[in-house]
């Protein structure tokens, strides 16, 4: 066992032996269970920073939302020099390093696709460079072009007709958190060292597939290790051996996850559980007295606006999917540990305490793992925060932490992955809605009319018969998923070969798990229309070409989100049922297959594709987004609702179901203290029940009315929202999601 | 012996304000009073609405006990829960043998000292823990005005309920220009320092949220041109009632 300096006072063994933070941190944490009494605010150089910050942003704004762009260099972990807020403030910025050498300059990642990237710059006005358009097409392909080669011309009429949607095929995957705290425990040195002596290790000399693939990727790995080296050093700082002290840990640590973002453009670029993991380096020095309280939090405040700068350059079509520029840099707070301690420290007040000291923001995207055995200080100071900015999500501890243990993180909006242990391949999402109209046309498409899925037998009745729908749509759904996960094995497969992550496999035990991530969209529409079917009678109107276009529906119904379970029974059913087609296939490098029910945004764009449903809605109408009920579903407030959601079995679903909502300060109680208690009670017994998810937004729809309307108004340059699985400032919508937004749910009381 | 059915209008899962903590609350269908400002005009009708049993309701109430922690529970509200009182009497005494906590939302209106009303309503006092009442106004006159019925035993029932000690908040509905007065705010407050029993005093803003409803039943609200109060009138009626802060 060795012992180094740096790790002078902390406790424990095997973290020491092998590369294993979890161990570190169960070893050496202070859980605290006091109130936030203690939190400080702002020190000169995070209000200096964060206002020129603020200016920047305004600046990009009145641009079109760019400030700047690159189109001369390539984005590498090495690619760019130093950067900072503000030259004349560098000695402020406590913790340092930007994606390019300018703050929110939006670097040029041509390795997802050449033609993205060049889009992306001219989207906004940006000449791309010729001697790069040259380089990425005639001497190197790039992961878009991969995947394009090899499509079927039936995954081409699948996706053109989008009943398979947001497929990363363009972009990149993301969703792999590195494990970034092992940059400051052991240094980048131990981790070469670590890295290469599995390269020596792999295989027993014959060379199969998996073993070349994998000695590439290790000696991919190696060299971005040594990458972020060179990285830290223009910044002036030596990474190879541990960090000393907390500004160190908060810095390295920081190296490790900006390595990642100068190589990967994923939809979702986690940092991960980092927040207990820090405390023990906080809470070291301020015990020895080099730090103070104030000092402690402007290096987290620091950091979170470092998180708070993180942009990619992006084509609308990408905007209208995932709107507002997210970038779901998910952070975790809180949770239980395996041995039943809460893990909540004074890190996790904090974080979310940036939220009061530099205002309300998206990003990062915190996380509170929920458990009603959390302390009741932190549950209420974490429901005072949701009541104040409506930025932070929950997420169902107890019903996580038996499947991933206890140190997980949010690899993107909801989804659970063990830290250094795992990675995912994302695969967006497959809509169940449509798949439905499929089954009652054969498999032609309701808006164009063209034979997109297979050429089955149509249904011909007047009024649909619940058997003789259900009876088609498993069939439907079967070819669906085998089509579905025939097209990410695909993508995952271009992906590892022309667009790897190393920067963050590297910080990922080689010997991974992975998991393969599929996704459902349209979820309660489908519930609701077979309920529909069942439960009264809906007629079928068909176009000139016998197309069923459209349904008007005879009686009432048992709608989901009523806490009926006529209604949802049909719910579990339907996401078991997709899950065990999704199953019965071979899933890329033998990953484990999940699936999730959460949709972000581009439940607007999937409803503009889908024709009307069988449930009433109507042609081109957004789906409702994750797992919520359709609007206007529920008829019994807001814990019917919630109940019903509640019900879906977590284990189903294991890549996460998200639920999104609003509720009305004044129907939360009358003063804040009663809204924070009743916030709290709603949150433990919705978790108690075994959900998984809950946005909550506290407002109501006369302030979005009025934001929408008057998006100059200094109070809504920061107005953060929730939507289905990340945040985003409700300006930087576009209009047709404001209203959506709008029309959604706002749980009021009359 | 027949279970006693009543008649309900609907249901809300989450009730925060009407009464402590989360609660289930259950509208009855009904009610005599014709206040100009209601907004809820589709509960007045008598002998329509959804038919239950308390024990149809129970179950039902009994889906969200996770969220009620120790201070939630149950509270029956309106058009007005008195008019059905067998029915209420028997949701509220099987509550209690549910371990329930029962909280009566009431205007009032049908209160008594006669019998047989007064029998009954002794006995749904042993099964009730709080009362929200209602002080629409304290001048009998203005009353009658704007709600179409006296106010005497109304103020009787406050009084009967701090005879008997039974915890009560007192709520009163703000409508510029028709209970917004200072000097009846401030009779209202003398009143209320008769009371033994209130635990806290509540404003309720006017809004007009369920003007559409007054349009879907086709009855004409004169209150149509009122706006909400503006938060100086709120906040001084507040302090009249001495609301806690």
């Amino acid at each position: 066992m060795e012992n180094r300096e740096q790790w002078n006072s902390f406790q424990g063994r095997l973290w020491k032996e092998e590369v294993n933070v979890r161990d570190f941190i169960q070893n050496n944490y202070t859980p605290y269970d006091g109130d936030q009494s203690f939190l400080e605010g702002t020190t000169e150089a995070t209000d200096k920073l964060w206002g020129k910050l603020q200016a920047l942003n305004k600046e990009a704004r009145a641009k079109g939302g760019i400030l700047d762009m690159d189109t001369e260099i390539v984005s590498t972990i090495t690619s760019h020099g130093p950067g900072y807020i503000d030259e004349e403030l560098k000695d402020m910025e406590k913790i340092v390093g930007l994606q390019t050498d300018k703050p929110l300059k939006r670097a040029f990642m041509p390795f997802g696709g050449i033609k993205m990237a060049e889009q992306s710059c001219t989207t906004y006005g940006y000449e791309p460079s010729e001697e790069l358009h040259k380089i990425f097409t005639e001497y190197h392909k790039t992961h878009s072009d991969a995947v394009f080669d090899v499509y079927t011309p039936e995954i081409r009429a699948a996706r053109r007709a989008k009943i398979l949607t947001g497929l990363p095929d363009t972009y990149g995957r993301g969703r792999i958190v590195g494990d970034y705290r092992r940059v400051a425990l052991y240094g980048i040195d131990f981790l070469v060292e670590e890295k290469s002596k599995d390269l020596a290790n792999c295989g027993c000399g014959v060379m199969t597939d998996d073993i070349v693939r994998q000695r590439e990727e290790l000696a991919e790995q190696i060299k971005a290790l040594k990458a972020m080296k060179v990285m830290a050093e223009k910044y002036g700082y030596d990474i190879s051996a541990p960090a000393k002290n907390a500004k160190e840990a908060v810095q390295w640590l920081y190296f490790g996850y900006l390595a990642a973002i100068k190589t990967q453009n994923g939809a979702a670029m986690s940092v991960g559980r980092v927040s207990t993991f820090l405390d023990i380096y906080i809470e070291r020095d301020l015990k020895a007295g080099v730090i103070t309280e104030k000092e402690a939090q402007e290096l987290i405040d620091h950091f979170v606006m470092k998180l708070r700068m993180v942009k990619f350059a992006r084509i609308p079509s990408y905007n209208e999917l995932f709107s507002g520029d997210p970038v779901w840099a998910t952070l975790e707070v809180a949770g239980l540990g395996c041995d039943g301690r809460s893990m909540v420290t004074k890190n996790d007040y904090r974080f979310l305490h940036t939220l009061e000291n530099m205002g309300p923001a998206p990003e990062p995207n915190l996380t509170i793992l929920y458990s009603k055995r959390l302390p009741e200080n932190f549950r209420k100071y974490a429901a005072h925060i949701s009541v104040t900015t409506s930025s932070v999500q929950y997420e169902n501890d107890d019903v996580m932490r038996p499947v991933w243990g206890d140190d997980y993180s949010i690899c993107c909006c909801v989804s659970a992955t063990q830290t250094g242990k795992e990675m995912q391949f994302f695969g967006a999402r497959a809509n169940l809605a449509k798949c439905l109209l499929y089954a009652i046309n054969g498999g032609v498409d309701e808006k164009s009319k063209v034979q997109v899925g297979p050429h089955y037998i149509p249904i011909t009745s007047e009024y649909l018969d619940y058997d003789e729908v259900l009876e088609k749509y498993d069939v439907m759904m079967e070819w669906l998923a085998g089509l579905y996960v025939n097209t990410l094995n695909l993508i995952q497969y271009m992906h590892d070969k022309y667009y790897y992550e190393a920067a963050e496999m590297a910080l990922i035990d080689t010997d991974v798990r992975r998991t393969f991530a599929t996704g459902i969209a349209g979820f309660s529409h489908v519930v609701d229309s077979l309920s529909a079917i069942k439960y009264a009678k809906v007629k079928v109107i068909r176009d000139d070409d016998g197309v069923a276009t459209d349904y008007e529906i005879e009686g009432d119904f048992p709608r989901y989100g009523n806490d009926d379970d006529r209604a949802d029974d049909i719910a579990v059913w339907l996401l078991r049922t997709f899950m065990d087609k999704i199953k019965k296939h071979h899933t890329y490098r033998n990953s484990e297959p999940t699936t999730s029910i959460l949709t972000i945004t581009s439940n607007v764009v999937y409803g503009k594709a889908t024709g009307s449903l069988p449930d009433g809605r109507k042609a081109g109408e957004p789906l409702s987004p994750g797992a919520n009920p359709a609007y206007g579903a529920e008829q019994n407030g807001l814990l019917a609702s919630l109940n019903s959601v509640a019900k879906l079995p977590y284990t189903w679903a294991l890549d996460g179901i998200s639920n999104t909502q609003t509720i009305n300060p004044s129907a939360l109680g009358n003063t804040e203290a009663e809204q924070v208690e009743n916030l709290v009670n709603v949150m433990d017994g919705y978790f108690e029940q075994g959900a998984h998810h809950l946005n909550v937004n506290v407002f109501g729809t006369e302030k979005l009315i009025d934001c929408m309307e008057h998006p100059e108004k200094e109070e809504y340059a920061n107005f953060t929202i929730r939507v289905s699985g990340y945040a985003v400032k409700f300006i930087d919508l576009t209009r047709e999601q404001q209203m959506d937004v709008i029309k959604r749910t706002c749980h009021d009381r009359m | 012996m027949e279970e006693i059915k009543g008649y309900v209008h609907s249901i809300e899962s989450f009730g925060s304000a009407d009464g402590p903590g989360v609660r289930y609350i259950i509208f009855l269908q009904g009610c005599n009073m014709r206040c100009r400002y209601c907004h809820n005009p589709d509960t007045w009708k008598q002998g329509t609405g959804q038919l239950c049993t308390a024990d149809e309701l129970l179950d039902k109430a009994e889906r969200y006990k996770a969220y009620w922690k120790d201070t939630g529970g149950i509270t029956v509200s309106g058009g007005e829960a008195l008019v059905q009182i067998d029915f209420l009497t028997d949701i509220f005494e099987k509550a209690k043998q549910r371990g329930i906590n029962t909280c009566l939302d009431t205007s009032g209106n049908p209160f008594t000292r006669e019998e047989p009303f007064f029998g009954k309503f002794k006995k749904l006092m042993d099964v009730t823990d709080r009362l929200l009442l209602d002080i629409k106004h304290i001048d009998d006159e203005k009353h009658k005005e704007l709600t179409g019925f006296t106010n005497k035993n109304i103020l009787d029932l406050a009084r009967y309920l701090s005879e008997i000690g039974k915890p009560v908040w007192i709520r009163h509905v703000l409508v510029p220009g028709w209970t917004d007065d200072d000097e009846y705010l401030k009779k209202t407050r003398q009143f209320i320092d008769t009371l033994k029993n209130v635990e806290r005093v509540e404003v309720l803003p006017y809004h007009r949220l369920g003007l559409f409803k007054w349009e879907n039943l086709g009855i004409k609200n004169t209150l149509a041109d009122v706006e909400p109060p503006d938060k100086e009138r709120i906040a001084n009626a507040k302090e009249i009632l001495g609301c806690a802060k």
